[in-house]
């Protein structure tokens, strides 16, 4: 077991986000704020084509715009290194992977001329025929690598346990491509002298950032400065480095010391700043006549681009979610020309958590159990996958302490039988889960300083979940003083190593530095007064109770929806949330996360879906008028409640993440009210309003 | 965007005057639409002549007794006059349920009626389109189609009007009154748009130079008893998949008098649904005629392979704004 903080003061308070005035009041510089020195602009030229390659570019009339310095291209850009990440390593070749692709750029003393100009750069194309089409049924599809997991798991006889089961349920889900939106857009100001590159960007990660422009760079990571100390959300799309941030180095490289500033547009974000891939799920569910579930089956297909592949791990939650003796999950990826999928909030479980989890309504119904105790009698004792205990595993008590707040007992058992006016009415419910992620490496320093407080430093980011704050209640406590004698500092390389801020792992890896600093500072130091200057760099040690347990949090959520009988427009007044996700350490701040992990998971299940056009090989709805996001007006009330879990495993602080459980399992809830409200099963997200009328 | 040249116009006849005679030039309402298409290369004009702040933003009683709107008045002022709520309320809430709060306050009568469509193609300028670049070929048409027409489209466009507010004026029997090069014209609202046919590229029977100045509603006492309904993919800030602006006159035995019908949605116009209205006159407003109404109206509908969905769409919205409407409860 790890060592837990031995005081707990500042954590499990609220206060409010040590960031929160500074940006109400414009005061917090996000990236492209950042004041410079006599800055450029740059703005990219993405191809127009799917596949094929530049032949020429005729940069000569943007040339000729006032205030245009260069135009870089394929032909003239500064060289990278080359062999390791296709997506950064742009304009060393003509070819074009995908349309929207960076194939050139603009640099100019204003925004506007670098925009007007690179609309003038003629581009003279080699085309060959794309192909962007996901089905579940092409020749080529192939099983991925492992990345940090098995592609395909099996145990036992899935099909023989599968025909021999009285109650069986098999059909195809599909979720939709989505993209991240978070509202600052993806910037980058790009300064270079003499000691080396400086970035100012809105990242998730200030040192992962960093190696990977090291890496195409060819630079020492000591030449190279990340600082993001304000990020506006990211959803995942900034947890990667993309092709703009090099783009803006390259920039500025050629601009031979001015600064460059470099902003996406919306538009542009849907090709370059990475998206979930769109998903089909086979799942297959057999169970005896008492709903005990024998066989279990998740087959998945997927999209990866060509230049870079990405394997989102969709089967992962059905490895651990319920008890079944034959399982099998299976992952299949189709190459195709299309932008570079990455990361987008929970990745994997999200999507993943879709299929399963509506077949799991479709198999009470064929039981005749109401859908809780469906599950609650498919509650494994240990994980399914590993045969590990859980550190703790709270499902049941969610599903019931959710059922109870919800009034899920007043629902009828059939569907289609309420209706009030125009609306039909139902109510749904769906499991969530997450795992909890460990990095390593993290580290923290702590500083006693002449103003008498506890300056902790950590490259950690903020990316608007509220972590600045919490680390600061984490290192409150963990120092034995009070929160107002600490003071924060992160997003920035210059402090100690910091995980990336995803996988709702940063509470879990900042913090566990910041408590193993923290009781390394007061062993070196003492508990009493430190003079000035003492200070104490630790890293996380490593947690052995890792291997021992298996760590997820888990959650339930619950839909009520309505349906127009008139029009199929269909509206979710009420969500509801309960979560078992180790100790909240800010309960206003994870209170938000789940809120919003949950808002975004009923946008997903209404309204997301990023439209290809085959022919096109593009995403026609690309920007935020067509590509629909929840708006207030979708969500009259969402709540989230918590149950108090104590885990003593997963780190000192006994937290799990807290900021992508929200969004798992909202859609497949609001999927399965919205079939108890009118009687008609969607498979397929989004859930519209067409999909309840006929003709 | 290129660059180009921006002037405030002090008065209607210069403003009228300096777009006229130069072919390069357009008058600037609110910019919410043609900023967004200055941006996008959508719009290539050189010389912006900014009519916002144009004397024309007053509402007052017309005439005849009806309400003249001023093409200058801000969709959120217009939304918010007294008149306009109690006498028509379909056209308050037409205006409320478009765009956001924001846009609203910036959107202008005019630059409404004339905002462009919200072809998705229409708005980038490296797919083809014959309304953005005449002769290139509609991409819609074998594309994604979800916002697209399903009555009066032809096979070299199939956009639809994308504006809540003109599809209640055109309902409400409104009049556009129009000042160009040549002295002034005034137009029912129903004329304004056209349809596509082999000249997608024009969205209106308006030459280049011709300002709108107001839109006139008619003294129509029962438009006091009207509505909109809009069905979108959210519940707020989305264009309509299908709308419907109607105003309904039934009498004391419930037989319908008189009533207006426009859809939205559906068409490169705003629809007047006159065979809807004709169907409906002289019987009860029971869903059952509603629907059967809505059938008439969309007996000549072509849908495309991705929009069918909306002809039970706007018969149910249809059936469902007129039940609002009647004052006795209907048979289901
Ligand atoms: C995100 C978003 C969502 C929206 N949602 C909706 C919606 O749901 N429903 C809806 O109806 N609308 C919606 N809109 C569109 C909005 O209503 C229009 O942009 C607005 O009404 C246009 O008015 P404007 O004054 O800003 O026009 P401008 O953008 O200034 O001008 C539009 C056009 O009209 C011309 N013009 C302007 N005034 C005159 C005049 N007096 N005489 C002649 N020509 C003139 C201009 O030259 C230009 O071609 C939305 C817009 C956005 C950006
Ligand atoms: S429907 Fe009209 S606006 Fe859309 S692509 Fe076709 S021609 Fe262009």
């Amino acid at each position: 077991m790890t060592r837990s903080i031995e005081r707990v003061a500042a954590v499990g308070t609220a206060p409010e986000r040590v960031d929160g005035r500074a940006k109400v009041a414009g005061k917090a510089p996000y990236a492209y704020e950042h004041p410079v020195e006599r800055p450029a602009y740059a703005h990219p030229i993405q191809a127009t084509i799917a596949a094929g390659r530049v032949r020429g570019i005729d940069t000569a009339r943007a040339l000729a715009v006032d205030g245009v310095h260069t135009v870089l291209t394929p032909d003239n850009a500064p060289p990278l290194r080359r062999g390791q990440d296709a997506e950064l390593e742009i304009l060393q070749a003509p070819d074009v992977a995908f349309r929207g692709q960076i194939i050139g750029c603009v640099v100019a003393d204003t925004p506007e001329a670098a925009r007007h100009a690179a609309d003038l750069v003629a581009v003279d194309y080699e085309r060959r025929d794309h192909d962007v089409t996901l089905a579940s049924d092409r020749p080529d599809l192939y099983r991925p690598g492992e990345v940090s997991h098995e592609a395909d798991t099996e145990d036992g006889d899935v099909d023989a346990a599968l025909a021999g089961a009285a109650a069986r349920v098999e059909a195809e889900y599909r979720t939709a491509r989505n993209h991240n939106n978070p509202l600052e857009p993806h910037t980058t100001v790009a300064v270079w002298d003499a000691d080396g590159l400086t970035l100012y960007d809105s990242t998730q990660g200030v040192h992962s950032l960093r190696s990977a422009v090291a890496e195409v760079f060819d630079l020492d990571e000591s030449r190279i400065r990340v600082l993001a100390p304000y990020v506006g959300g990211g959803f995942g799309s900034k947890g990667t480095a993309h092709a703009h941030v090099v783009l803006a180095a390259l920039a500025a490289k050629r601009m031979s010391g001015r600064p460059v500033k470099l902003a996406l547009t919306r538009q542009q974000t849907f090709t370059l700043a990475g998206y979930r891939t769109p998903t089909v799920q086979r799942v297959a569910l057999g169970a005896d006549t008492d709903g005990r579930i024998d066989a279990l089956a998740v087959d998945v297909v997927e999209q990866t681009s060509r230049v870079k592949a990405f394997a989102e791990q969709t089967a992962l939650p059905s490895r651990t979610m319920y008890a079944a003796p034959h399982r099998r999950t299976t992952h299949r990826m189709a190459a195709l020309d299309v932008p570079v999928t990455s990361w987008m909030r929970a990745p994997g479980v999200c999507p993943g958590m879709f299929g399963p989890e509506v077949a799991m309504d479709e198999l009470a119904e064929r039981c005749g159990l109401d859908p809780i105790e469906l599950r609650l009698r498919n509650e494994p004792d240990r994980d399914p996958e590993t045969g590990k205990p859980y550190s703790t595993r709270n499902l049941a008590e969610c599903l019931r302490g959710g059922a109870r707040r919800f009034g899920w007992d007043a629902r009828p058992a059939a569907p289609r039988q309420t209706r009030q006016g125009e609306w039909w009415i139902g109510t749904g419910v769906a499991s969530s889960t997450y795992p909890v992620h460990h990095a390593p490496g993290s580290a923290a320093r702590i500083e006693r300083r002449a103003d008498g407080r506890y300056h902790v430093g950590v490259g950690a980011v903020d990316i608007g979940t509220g972590a600045w704050t919490v680390l600061g209640q984490i290192a409150a406590d963990a120092l034995g003083v009070d929160r107002e004698d600490v003071v924060v500092t992160v997003g920035d390389t210059a402090l100690p190593f910091a995980s990336v801020a995803g996988g709702s792992s940063g509470t879990t890896n900042w913090g566990s530095a910041i408590v193993a600093a923290a009781h390394g500072f007061r062993a070196r130091f003492g508990d009493d007064d430190p003079p000035a200057g003492s200070e104490h760099t630790e890293s996380a040690p490593e947690n052995p109770d890792t291997e021992r347990f298996a760590m997820h949090a888990f959650g339930a959520q619950f839909a009520e929806v309505h349906v127009s009988a008139d029009t199929g427009e269909i509206r979710v007044p009420r969500l509801l949330g309960v979560f078992a996700a180790g100790r909240i350490v800010n309960p206003r701040l994870a209170r938000s996360q789940f809120l919003g992990g949950m808002t975004m998971g009923l946008s997903m299940a209404l309204h997301e879906e990023g439209v290809m056009d085959e022919r096109l090989g593009m995403v026609v709805n690309h920007d935020l008028a067509e590509y629909h996001v929840a708006t207030n007006a979708d969500v009259p009330s969402v709540e989230a409640e918590w149950i108090d879990e104590h885990d003593p495993h997963v780190n000192p602080m006994g937290t799990k993440g807290i900021g992508e459980i929200g969004i798992v399992g909202t859609a497949a809830a609001v999927a399965n009210a919205a079939y108890h409200a009118t009687g008609v099963r969607v498979r397929e997200l989004p859930v519209t309003a067409d999909r309840f009328l006929t003709a | 965007m290129i660059p180009f040249e921006y002037r405030r116009a002090d008065d209607v006849s210069a403003a009228v005057d300096t777009v006229a005679r130069n072919p390069t030039a357009s008058f600037l309402g609110g910019g919410t639409n043609l900023v967004d298409h200055l941006k996008l290369g959508v719009a290539t004009p050189e010389h912006l002549v900014d009519v916002s702040r144009l004397p024309l933003d007053d509402i007052e009683p017309g005439p005849d007794g009806g309400l003249r709107i001023g093409a200058t008045a801000r969709n959120s002022d217009t939304a918010a006059d007294p008149d306009v709520r109690s006498r028509y309320p379909v056209l308050a809430e037409a205006l409320l349920s478009g765009a956001s709060g924001q846009l609203r306050n910036l959107a202008t009568v005019g630059g409404n009626l004339l905002q462009r469509t919200r072809c998705a193609y229409f708005q980038d300028v490296t797919t083809p389109c014959n309304k953005r670049e005449p002769g290139t070929g509609c991409s819609a048409l074998e594309g994604y189609q979800r916002y697209h027409a399903i009555l009066g489209a032809s096979r070299h466009c199939v956009a639809t009007h994308p504006s809540d507010m003109a599809v209640a004026m055109v309902a409400l029997d409104a009049t556009v009154h129009v000042q160009g090069p040549n002295g002034s014209r005034s137009l029912p609202a129903e004329e304004l748009h056209r349809l596509p046919g082999d000249e997608p590229e024009r969205d209106t029977v308006l030459e280049h130079g011709e300002l709108i100045t107001a839109v006139e509603l008619p003294p129509l006492p029962f438009a006091a008893n009207s509505a909109y309904r809009k069905v979108r993919d959210r519940a707020s800030y989305a264009f309509a998949l299908v709308s419907v602006a109607a105003a309904l006159d039934v009498d004391d035995a419930g037989t319908v008098r008189d009533v207006r019908i426009a859809f939205g949605g559906l068409a490169h116009k705003p629809w007047r649904a006159h065979r809807a209205e004709a169907a409906l006159r002289g019987g009860p407003a029971t869903d059952d005629r509603a629907a059967r109404a809505a059938e008439a109206e969309l007996e000549n509908a072509e849908p495309l392979a991705g929009n069918a969905f909306k002809i039970p769409m706007a018969r149910g919205a249809l059936t469902a704004t007129l039940r609002r409407l009647s004052p006795l409860p209907t048979t289901r």
